[in-house]
């Protein structure tokens, strides 16, 4: 358990460090160790398939994506455009309004689920497959046909008009 | 935890350091040989017979050079980035299994690290953070030609993890298990997957070489459009690390391959060998075995290297997404519809 506050307090720590960061390469690499914390966050809760799908899809595919177009746009401490006072107070009451629906649904949740997690081996490749095969069918199938048409929307939007070319 | 299994753990990471290091620094000379012979030439011969304390004298040359900053850079990010890539680059022999299973002294010690059951996904998932060493070390130089490297080696890697990890689908369909150690295990013999996934091996091979950054997919440092791409502005020992980093794939390359589709440890005729040998030291034959195959697909890298030329950025990009791709999932639908079948007749 000792372990687990060690990672949160990681995690929160990256977290923050994301938000405060000036320089916008930093920032992605600080979202990058966030998401390296959620991974051994995974591995704690012997969730192995999700731990490295975590790691290879966020940290190995986005991430990089993310960091590239940062690295293209070459963005600058003095280039970051400078909110108005108005707009950063509109942000500060959306946000707070956000912590109190957060704070108000933990509230209600009930601990009893989470108990008795530990050794269901429910996280572990073999487990997870026949689960998502069976039980999870049409909403694994839903979500595979959102992602292609997702797919099929961004080679749209980049192909380029061949009338006009 | 006993006290044994942390003394034999702790052994095996050593060895397994060492080994990898050792392997990487001799790459350096191995390749300049095997390019010395394919361009008939003699190669590195003054430092010892044969030439063979020439990394030493490379690596104590590194580290005696002047270490240049540049006033430009991004300080942090630009140490940040060589050792990302040489840290990295270490990761990947923890799930290999090296061999069988070795007795020492009524002690059955398994020769792999450790045997976790989604080993080939955590591959590719150090696989795919070694673009980070790239990245931040290019973009943190302050130098166009840097940035362009740096790119350049995102792209291609995220281009080509895709084919590779497709191909690897397919495999995993005749395998039908994550771990490495029960993947070796069924390729018992002469049953290599290669046999059974070729069109597989040579698009996992062909990745292989674009994820290493070797040539003739090098774009990233492309000496003759780019000075020396990511590492331009590196000297001393972190273009050292570069270097090594880069030979520590190609090493770890060579392992996947290994073990995946050329059967690891396993060799024909092996059970008669491990009759005659006893479980002590019939594991060693297929340990030696395995380096042998992994020096060979070492050998390969390098044969390739200074053969063929190195692709046009369009040209990798095509390669990529036009062909390896759909040839990976053509692959798939074969694989899939040669394994239905075969269910189906055995049960007829």
């Amino acid at each position: 358990m000792s372990l687990f506050y060690v990672v949160a307090f990681l995690s929160i720590i990256f977290a923050l460090l994301v938000i405060f960061t000036k320089n916008p390469v930093h920032s992605v690499l600080y979202l990058i160790a966030t998401f390296f914390t959620f991974t051994i966050h995974y591995i704690i809760l012997n969730a192995q398939f999700l731990a490295v799908v975590n790691f290879i899809v966020y940290m190995g595919a986005i991430m990089v994506l993310f960091l590239f177009v940062l690295m293209l746009m070459n963005l600058n401490t003095d280039t970051e455009p400078m909110k108005s006072t108005l707009l950063k107070v509109v942000g500060a009451i959306a946000g707070g309004c956000l912590l109190v629906t957060l704070v108000g649904s933990m509230k209600t949740l009930s601990s009893a689920s989470t108990t008795a997690m530990d050794n269901t081996g429910i996280g572990l490749v073999e487990n997870l497959g026949k689960v998502l095969f069976s039980d999870f069918l049409l909403p694994f199938e839903l979500s595979s046909i959102l992602l292609l048409a997702a797919m099929v929307g961004a080679v749209l939007l980049a192909k380029k008009d061949n009338k006009t070319a | 935890m006993e006290l044994e299994f942390l003394i034999e753990k702790t052994a095996l990471v050593l060895v397994l350091f060492v080994l990898t290091l050792t392997i990487a620094a001799y790459s350096t000379w191995a390749e300049r040989k095997v390019a010395a012979w394919l361009q008939d030439r003699v190669g590195p011969n003054r430092a010892g017979p044969f030439g063979l304390l020439q990394p030493l004298a490379d690596g104590g040359k590194m580290f005696f050079k002047e270490e240049i900053i540049p006033s430009g850079a991004n300080k942090y990010l630009f140490i940040a980035g060589p050792s990302l890539a040489l840290l990295v680059s270490f990761l990947g022999t923890a799930v290999i299994p090296f061999g069988q299973n070795i007795e020492i002294f009524g002690r059955v010690v398994p020769l792999q690290v450790t045997d976790i059951n989604v080993g080939i996904l955590y591959i590719f998932g150090v696989v795919s953070l070694g673009v980070y060493g790239i990245m931040i070390g290019g973009w943190a130089s302050n130098n166009k030609y840097s940035l362009m490297g740096a790119i350049r080696g995102a792209s291609q890697n995220i281009s080509y993890e895709i084919a590779m990890g497709l191909s690897i689908i397919a495999l995993l369909m005749v395998t039908n298990t994550l771990s490495f150690k029960e993947i070796a295990a069924q390729q018992h013999g002469w049953h290599w997957n290669v046999l059974y996934q070729p069109l597989g091996f040579l698009i996992f091979l062909i990745c292989a070489f674009a994820e290493t950054n070797r040539v003739p997919f090098d774009l990233p440092e492309c000496e003759t459009e780019l000075i020396g791409g990511y590492q331009t502005e590196y000297s001393a020992f972190k273009m050292g690390a570069y270097m090594f980093a880069e030979y520590i794939n190609m090493f770890v390359s060579s392992v996947v391959m290994a073990v995946l589709y050329f059967g690891g440890y396993n060799y024909p005729g092996m059970d008669a060998v491990n009759q005659a040998l006893g479980p002590t030291w019939s594991p060693l034959i297929g340990v030696g075995v395995m380096f042998f195959k992994i020096i060979a697909f070492i050998f390969f890298f390098m044969w390739v290297r200074w053969t063929v030329p190195r692709f046009r950025y369009d040209q990798l990009m095509d390669l990529g997404w036009k062909v390896l791709i759909p040839l990976a999932i053509a692959n798939i639908v074969i694989t899939a519809i040669v394994i239905v079948g075969f269910d189906l007749f055995n049960k007829l």
